[in-house]
């Protein structure tokens, strides 16, 4: 299994590096969806259906409503020409990822194996079957045990999409 | 924004319904089954959206669905802060979010006291958001031009 996640995980980097280099926006969009759709997939290969499921309807959903934009946009990216100074910033941005990682590894040196503890965090919840009567426990938790993050997540929906009528409507300022 | 060939259309008529009770069923059936209310929500909005390139603005009221689709947005999310309400209410100025309604059995349709419930709110929520969204790039475009 961990071989199936090491090439999807491969594929997703390449994808995200095509749609940096893309010429145009359209095809970067497009390669971007490869990040995505990956990522359902290492939901699946990671046994968490739910995740998957929520992940394939919004990148689909993401996709259309990323091209309807780029419609209204010019698609070409201008290039870029090299001067000295840009030199600096890729020194400075590859010092920093240095020490990122450095520090990542240290980091996760602490922590234990991948996927050794989780039964002692998902056990409690497991268990709470019985208090909630949900028979899906992500819906238990979500929904119940963790009902107030459900409403912060809906009022980032609810906030997002007021911005963007906000942005959008411009034959209402026209008017005044 | 113009339509699609009538081959299009007509998949998109017969095909849309499909999809949209399939949203239907992953929202009830959110406390049962994987998924829930988000993933049930933007399948439905996936419906409308599909009748929307498909058609193209030729929809004659495109722009009192979006105030509807609105309408629906702001009212359900009261919705779940209403329940919040009522569960900090019923549990005694306890907990908020309280699930005060009765549990039923387990595995059943009607079960999980009010988690169904906060299941429909949440997809009619997410549903109209992410339709919303769609609606009023295509509205708010040709308004622009004319």
């Amino acid at each position: 299994m961990e071989l199936y996640l090491i090439i999807i995980l491969v594929l997703m980097i390449l994808g995200s590096i095509y749609s940096l280099n893309a010429s145009d926006l359209l095809s970067a969009v497009i390669s971007y969806g490869i990040v995505g759709f990956g990522l359902v997939i290492a939901f699946l290969l990671l046994q968490a259906p739910d995740l998957a499921i929520v992940q394939v309807v919004v990148e689909v959903a993401t996709l259309i409503i990323m091209i309807a934009a780029i419609k209204n946009t010019q698609s070409k990216i201008p290039k870029m020409e090299f001067k000295p100074k840009i030199a600096i910033y890729y020194a400075i941005t590859l010092i920093a990822a240095l020490v990122f990682i450095l520090i990542f590894d240290r980091a996760t040196g602490c922590l234990s194996q991948f996927g050794a503890d989780t039964m002692r965090m998902a056990q409690p919840y497991i268990d709470g079957a019985q208090h909630t009567k949900s028979a899906n426990l992500v819906t238990g938790v979500v929904f119940d045990y963790r009902a107030y993050d459900t409403l912060g997540e809906a009022t980032v929906l609810f906030t997002a999409v007021i911005g963007v009528l906000t942005i959008l409507r411009i034959k209402g300022k026209k008017e005044k | 924004m113009k339509g699609m060939t009538i081959i299009v259309k007509k998949i998109g008529q017969i095909i849309c319904p499909v999809i949209f009770m399939f949203g239907l069923y992953i929202i009830l059936h959110g406390h049962l089954t994987p998924g829930g209310g988000f993933a049930g929500g933007v399948i439905m909005a996936g419906a409308f959206i599909l009748q929307i390139l498909a058609n193209g603005n030729i929809l004659p009221n495109l722009r009192k669905e979006e105030e509807g689709l609105e309408f629906m947005e702001s009212a359900a999310i009261l919705g779940f802060l209403i329940l919040a309400g009522l569960g900090l209410l019923f549990s005694g100025g306890v907990v908020f979010f309280a699930n005060f309604l009765d549990k039923g059995e387990l595995g059943k349709l009607i079960s999980g006291g009010f988690i169904p419930i906060e299941n429909i709110v949440v997809g009619a929520e997410v549903c109209a958001a992410i339709a919303t969204i769609f609606i009023a790039m295509v509205v708010y475009k040709d308004e622009e031009k004319k």
